[in-house]
């Protein structure tokens, strides 16, 4: 049932009016629409929506130090968000005989904050106006073709939350005219069946992890009229296989949480990324900076980046400290943080493992070794789920009696992984 | 020739339903590079959050497997998804009642 923007702007006002009188949202809702009804209704009455990477009991509790009046807008029956909760309002609102006008929102109004882990345990905003956003959005739908007059449907694989998700399925519906999908399909055999159910031209907006697995699934694909991937590079083959399979053109983006998006490219015709009108990358001390268009200051790339030109980079993968899992970003010093603030833990290191130890789909998750006497893998397991995102728990958490640390105190990464390697081969005695 | 039933056989899972729950055990192992033996796998712990601890990301993987391996295709709207991945033993049972190959 498709929902027009009438109902649209009834559904925002009501929502505006029970959100109270806070000036942050935690918009919690999974059912895209909602999510989108929650965003433009924090909008008109002047809030900020506040969006974490993961709700954590650790991350809600930084969050309401970080903004006491924070209310948590949700449409679960079982929210367990440590918040004061609003429910969102089930039903859609009446429509009234005077349709509510679209409403204006300045540039220059605090829309969202985004948080990135940090390194020292506290998560660092990232403010983001309104019209920072829009601008951005706006180069991308140029770049995917998407700024014409024709309207097409947007269906996404990833939760609007996520940086990558707000712009290039809630915020590309809203600033270009564009339908949404409120689903957010996960099984391959979903996403093929909400993509045939949404009306041409329709497009996907996805990961190399949802993409890869509908391909191998065997799921009989729908025709689509254009597949997006970001949060991390898709390989040379798998670009050109989704390419064929859809019949039809693959466009990548690359960006960041603090950035937003910056860059894309079409890989089966190119390795390189082009950058968005005004935004350039310059290089400071070995480190990948970029400002300019609609990055509000100039910002440290957490991947390595080799200019080609103006306006062209390659992408060289991510510095040694950043986590990437995905599209799940953190950096070990934050883990690190995390890991030695548990009770009973004497040292600990999260690591690389490598890719030799990636799953099946190529999924590399991270590693740790941890000095606890007194507590089993067990319980550390326990202490840290309460504090990161679960796809950041260690595989595996190795109880060691010392960590390999040099005279200077430093922990080489390579020395991780041989007394991990060497306590793995011994059946996991010290 | 006929079969012997003695009458002190077990009626609980027929042996084919406890090779599948193995056989499973070991297909997600295999696939997500856990550190754990299948056999040490509680057959009916949780696989998602607290016990096995895996996350959406390993679901997808373990639904591509059990797609490739038994012609399954697991759906998100279906009402006995939360149940399916309640532990290895549902996951198994599921497969086996769907299973095309």
């Amino acid at each position: 049932m498709p929902i027009l923007a009438t109902q649209f702007l009834a559904d925002l006002t009501r929502v505006a009016q029970v959100l109270g009188g806070g000036g942050h949202v935690l918009n919690a809702c999974a059912d895209r629409y909602q999510f989108t009804v929650g965003l433009a209704a924090s909008l008109v009455s002047g809030k900020v929506s506040l969006l974490p990477s993961t709700h954590t009991p650790e991350v809600i509790r930084q969050l309401t130090a970080f903004a006491p009046d924070v209310v948590c807008l949700t449409d679960a029956v079982d929210c367990d968000i440590d918040l004061p909760r609003v429910p969102f309002p089930g039903g859609g609102a009446a429509l009234t005989a005077n349709p509510a006008p679209v409403p204006a929102i300045d540039t220059a109004q605090l829309a969202a904050c985004v948080f990135t882990s940090g390194s020292t345990g506290t998560p660092v905003p990232h403010r983001k106006t309104w019209g920072r956003l829009l601008a951005c959005v706006r180069e991308e739908a140029n770049r995917l073709g998407l700024s014409g007059s024709s309207s097409c449907t947007i269906v996404a694989t990833v939760p609007p939350q996520h940086m990558y998700g707000l712009e290039s399925s809630v915020l590309l519906a809203l600033a270009c005219g564009h339908a949404l999908c409120a689903e957010r399909p996960f099984y391959p055999a979903d996403i093929a069946g909400v993509l045939a159910a949404v009306p041409r031209p329709r497009i996907l907006i996805s990961t190399p992890i949802h993409l890869r697995a509908l391909l191998e699934s065997g799921t009989a694909l729908p025709p689509a009229d254009l597949i997006v991937s970001s949060t991390a590079p898709l390989t040379a083959q798998l670009a050109a296989e989704v390419e064929q399979r859809f019949n039809t053109r693959l466009l990548e983006i690359y960006g960041s949480t603090e950035t937003g998006q910056i860059s894309a490219r079409r890989p089966t015709h190119t390795p390189e990324w082009r950058l968005w009108p005004g935004v350039t990358l310059s290089v400071r001390d070995g480190e990948t900076w970029a400002q300019g268009g609609h990055i509000e200051q100039p910002t440290r790339m957490c991947d390595v980046l080799e200019m080609t030109g103006e306006e062209t980079f390659l992408l060289h993968g991510r510095v040694a400290d950043l986590v990437n899992i995905a599209g799940k970003r953190s950096s070990l010093a934050y883990l690190n943080h995390q890991l030695n603030s548990i009770p009973g833990v004497l040292d600990g290191a999260f690591f690389h493992f490598g890719d030799s130890r990636a799953s099946h789909a190529g999924v590399a998750r991270v590693a740790a070794c941890v000095v606890a006497p007194q507590l089993d893998a067990a319980r550390v397991v326990q202490e840290l789920r309460r504090r990161i995102d679960p796809a950041f728990l260690p595989r595996p958490l190795l109880l060691v009696e010392r960590l390999p640390r040099t005279s200077t105190g430093k922990l080489p990464q390579e020395a991780l992984r041989s007394l991990a390697a060497a306590h793995l081969q011994s059946g996991g005695l010290p | 020739m006929s079969e012997k039933v003695s009458p002190l056989r077990q009626p609980a899972a027929p042996a084919s339903a406890t090779t599948l729950v193995r056989e499973v055990a070991g297909l997600i192992v295999a696939a997500l590079n856990l550190d754990v033996a299948p056999a040490d796998i509680d057959p009916d712990a949780p696989l998602y959050g607290e016990g096995l601890g895996l996350d959406s990301i390993d679901i997808l993987e373990i639904a591509l497997v059990v797609s490739k391996q038994y012609g399954v295709q697991l759906r998100a709207d279906s009402e006995e998804n939360e149940r399916i991945f309640g532990s290895l033993r549902q996951l198994a049972d599921y497969i086996a009642a769907h299973r095309t190959k």
